[in-house]
């Protein structure tokens, strides 16, 4: 089998490749949006408990976590 | 084993333990997904019907799975929250959401794209067409009612309730092809010890619908961490946590 005739899908090259396409965006976003959600609450959750920290016993070490 | 468990549903093990899974589960779902692409795309022969375009399978089918599976997932894990009253469940339910959502999105229009050539159409008000449009909505509903909460309490305990109600669909999802007369064709992997395709056909599909497993497992992994840091107000060990972050990203 040639290389062009694998990529022209016996006719059904739109249709197979755009689905193959359209997975790999789904799981590549899916991936990038967990991990940009997990990176906005690690951001929240530093600066509430820096904020706290800085309540009780003004500034501590934990400066340091960002 | 009860230890291990209780052990697991504490906020701040699971959180590590999520983060130390994650790659492993991440990369060895990327090296199935390679594998069983090729499979699918080179090894496997074309289809005695549809030709190449049955190739579609090994995405669409491994989506639509996991779209009815994270469902369960989801659900389960609710049921447990609002029984048991974990914390941690609740997060597992709210993390499940968004991915099970793409996961329909993606079987819904891979789906249609394999119905132009196919049914010569891209939509039809077939029975398993509509209640997998259905399965969207709930997942859809679910995040809604989630996000109109402040208190994540509530909207733990609130959307546990449409997350139970709504698993019904599942079902009619999964048996839609066979209760009613559909136009979408029947299982091809369901009949045990027989399956309706052959061997070459059949393992790029289970290796596939492995590797979403192993995906969604791994997104999953970030999910229940963000999740979990919503729910911890002035935690102790949230601090200690944070620094160990930007090390592992």
């Amino acid at each position: 089998m040639s290389m062009a005739e694998f990529f022209r899908m016996g006719g059904y090259a739109g249709y197979v490749w755009s689905c193959y396409g359209l997975t790999l965006v789904v799981l590549l976003g899916n991936l990038w949006f967990a991990r940009r959600e997990l990176d906005s609450q690690v951001l929240r959750a530093t600066r509430r408990t820096q904020a706290s920290a800085s309540e009780t016993s003004g500034s501590g070490p934990l400066g340091r976590a960002s | 084993m009860w230890l291990w468990f209780y052990k697991l549903a504490s906020p701040p093990y699971a959180y590590a333990v999520a983060g130390k899974l994650r790659p492993w589960l991440l990369w060895s779902a990327i090296a199935l997904m390679i594998v069983a692409a090729y499979g699918g795309l080179v090894i496997a022969p074309p289809d005695y019907q549809q030709k190449d375009a049955f190739r579609i399978i090994y995405v669409h089918v491994p989506a639509a799975t996991m779209s009815l599976s994270v469902y369960v997932v989801l659900a389960v894990a609710a049921g447990i929250g609002v029984i048991w009253r974990i914390k941690l469940a609740h997060a597992v339910a709210a993390a499940c959401a968004p991915i099970g959502a793409w996961f329909t999105v993606l079987a819904l229009a891979t789906g249609s794209i394999w119905g132009k050539p196919m049914w010569g159409t891209w939509w039809e008000w077939d029975p398993r067409l509509t209640s997998e449009l259905i399965q969207l909505f709930l997942y859809l509903g679910y995040m809604a009612l989630r996000s109109s909460f402040d208190d994540t309490q509530r909207a733990d305990r609130a959307s546990a309730i449409l997350a139970i109600v709504g698993v019904v669909n599942v079902p009619v999802v999964k048996y839609s092809v066979i209760w009613w007369n559909s136009l979408h064709q029947g299982p091809s992997i369901s009949k045990l010890g027989a399956p309706s395709i052959t061997s070459d056909m059949l393992w790029p599909l289970l290796t596939m619908m492995l590797a979403f497993m192993l995906y969604f497992a791994a997104v999953l992994c970030d999910r229940i961490r963000s999740e979990i840091l919503k729910r911890e107000r002035n935690a102790s060990w949230l601090s200690s946590v944070m620094s160990t972050r930007g090390a592992e990203a």
